[in-house]
């Protein structure tokens, strides 16, 4: 399959860039590692004619610690997330991502900038309560991960503007894991769940965070599964009961693989084997 | 129609110096411009692995890499994983180990598994089904494709502890 036909810059700094795209207007598009957006231009579901291709611009491809968190460069690909414990379950869900040689091109940023709740780093990074840093001409700005995945491959990342880094808390003392149901192994997640997990001295919980992949046009957080947990016990019945509430209020897409029943299924069994996996219960 | 785009790349050794349109894939560049048929289109879209080649060293899908992503880079084919005559060990042993039926997916499979080896050189049968999930066989039902990597890894572990050896005396 060809994609249909494009012009094609790769600047060699990021304000090139960000002049490159803002000429091209509304046709324009930024490519990182291209594993989202080539195959939906080989399709020709997407028909950019500029591709603005960021691998000349410098500093993106980094993982450093920053105010006891972490910043990551767009650019980072998955393989060099997967290859990161210390990053803990960024490093996780990006090693089942896909395969390796997804791995391989496949970046953070990119992911991100897609939006495609069906992708597993969304919903981590909403988990993680974690941000993005995005430029544009008139300036930089910081958005929550809250506020960045607003509709299927729709994200709050302006026309002309290019997500620069991305930025995770530190969360020590947490537990984490994500889960993910695929039919096979480099599909997309039919369902994808990252768990994150704090103990009170106690051993009761202190804080939960839940999110999902593939339950909804965005990556979502599970607030019931949360509040049944939070300031309570962390064994496995009191993990079970909440796990039992983690599909309310979801409105998943059915698709190929799986019904909506079966999708909000997969969600209360992969929300009690992460949250299990988390506290370590 | 979009103007073409200069590219100066490595492959399998070689400057190559093209002008390129910005939509061609790098397996097609490698097919049907430089005569590289050795890495296969099977699926063109992602999955099934065959157009499997090594940019900088790593295994990356060449149908869903632009060629002028690939500017700057070294390319590597499963035409260059050979020294001249002598069969790359993955070679040697899909081959003795009868790996292949049809030998649609075994390039792909082949530079799959040297990435692979390259970032675990003594994995397990697990770790080898798992690190070849980006590649289908139609035919082997893979056993014989991961009997064959446990031969080679253990083939060029041998050779890399000869070579300390030889470096140590």
């Amino acid at each position: 399959m060809i994609t249909a036909e494009f012009d094609y810059v790769a600047p060699g700094s990021l304000d090139g860039a960000l002049h490159a795209l803002a000429d091209g207007g509304e046709d324009a598009k930024a490519l990182a590692g291209g594993h989202s957006l080539l195959p939906l231009m080989k399709l020709r579901f997407a028909a950019p004619a500029l591709l603005v291709d960021l691998r000349n611009v410098p500093g993106l491809r980094s993982i450093e610690q920053e105010n006891g968190g972490w910043r990551i460069g767009a650019l980072t690909r998955h393989a060099d997330l997967q290859a990161r414990e210390d990053l803990g379950v960024v490093a996780q869900a990006a090693a089942l991502i896909a395969d390796q040689q997804v791995r391989n091109r496949g970046t953070i940023g990119g992911s991100l900038a897609h939006g495609d709740p069906a992708s597993d780093l969304p919903a981590v990074l909403l988990a993680l309560e974690g941000a993005v840093t995005v430029r544009g001409r008139a300036g930089t700005r910081e958005i929550a991960a809250s506020d960045l995945f607003e509709d299927y491959l729709t994200t709050a990342i302006a026309a002309g503007e290019i997500l620069t880094d991305v930025r995770i808390p530190a969360l020590a003392g947490w537990g984490h894991a994500y889960e993910k149901f695929t039919r096979r192994a480099e599909d997309w997640a039919m369902v994808g769940v990252c768990a994150l997990v704090r103990r009170a001295d106690d051993g009761t919980c202190a804080d939960v965070r839940v999110a999902f992949t593939n339950m909804g046009s965005t990556p979502l957080r599970a607030t019931a599964t949360e509040q049944a947990l939070r300031g309570g016990p962390l064994d496995a019945e009191s993990i079970g009961r909440a796990a039992e509430q983690a599909a309310e209020g979801t409105e998943p897409p059915a698709d190929l693989n799986a019904t909506a029943d079966y999708k909000r299924h997969l969600a209360r069994v992969l929300t009690r084997r992460a949250l299990q996996q988390a506290a370590g219960t | 129609m979009s103007s073409k785009v200069p590219i100066r790349l490595s492959v399998n050794g070689r400057v190559r110096e093209l002008d390129v349109e910005p939509r061609l894939l790098l397996v097609h560049l490698l097919r049907d411009q430089l005569g590289l048929t050795g890495t296969h289109v099977g699926c063109d879209t992602s999955n099934c692995g065959a157009c499997t080649v090594h940019l900088d060293g790593e295994a990356v899908k060449s149908c869903t890499v632009l060629a002028v992503q690939a500017d700057g880079t070294k390319v590597t084919t499963i035409e260059g994983l050979a020294h001249g005559d002598e069969l790359h060990p993955l070679q040697e042993a899909f081959w003795e180990d009868h790996a292949l039926q049809c030998g649609y997916c075994t390039p792909g499979m082949i530079m799959a598994a040297a990435d692979l080896l390259a970032r675990n050189p003594d994995p397990s049968e697990e770790e080898i089904r798992h690190g070849l999930e980006g590649n289908l066989c139609r035919c082997t039902g893979y056993h014989n494709i991961v009997k064959a990597v446990q031969d080679a890894a253990e083939v060029m572990h041998g050779s890399a502890v000869a070579d300390r050896q030889e470096v140590s005396v």
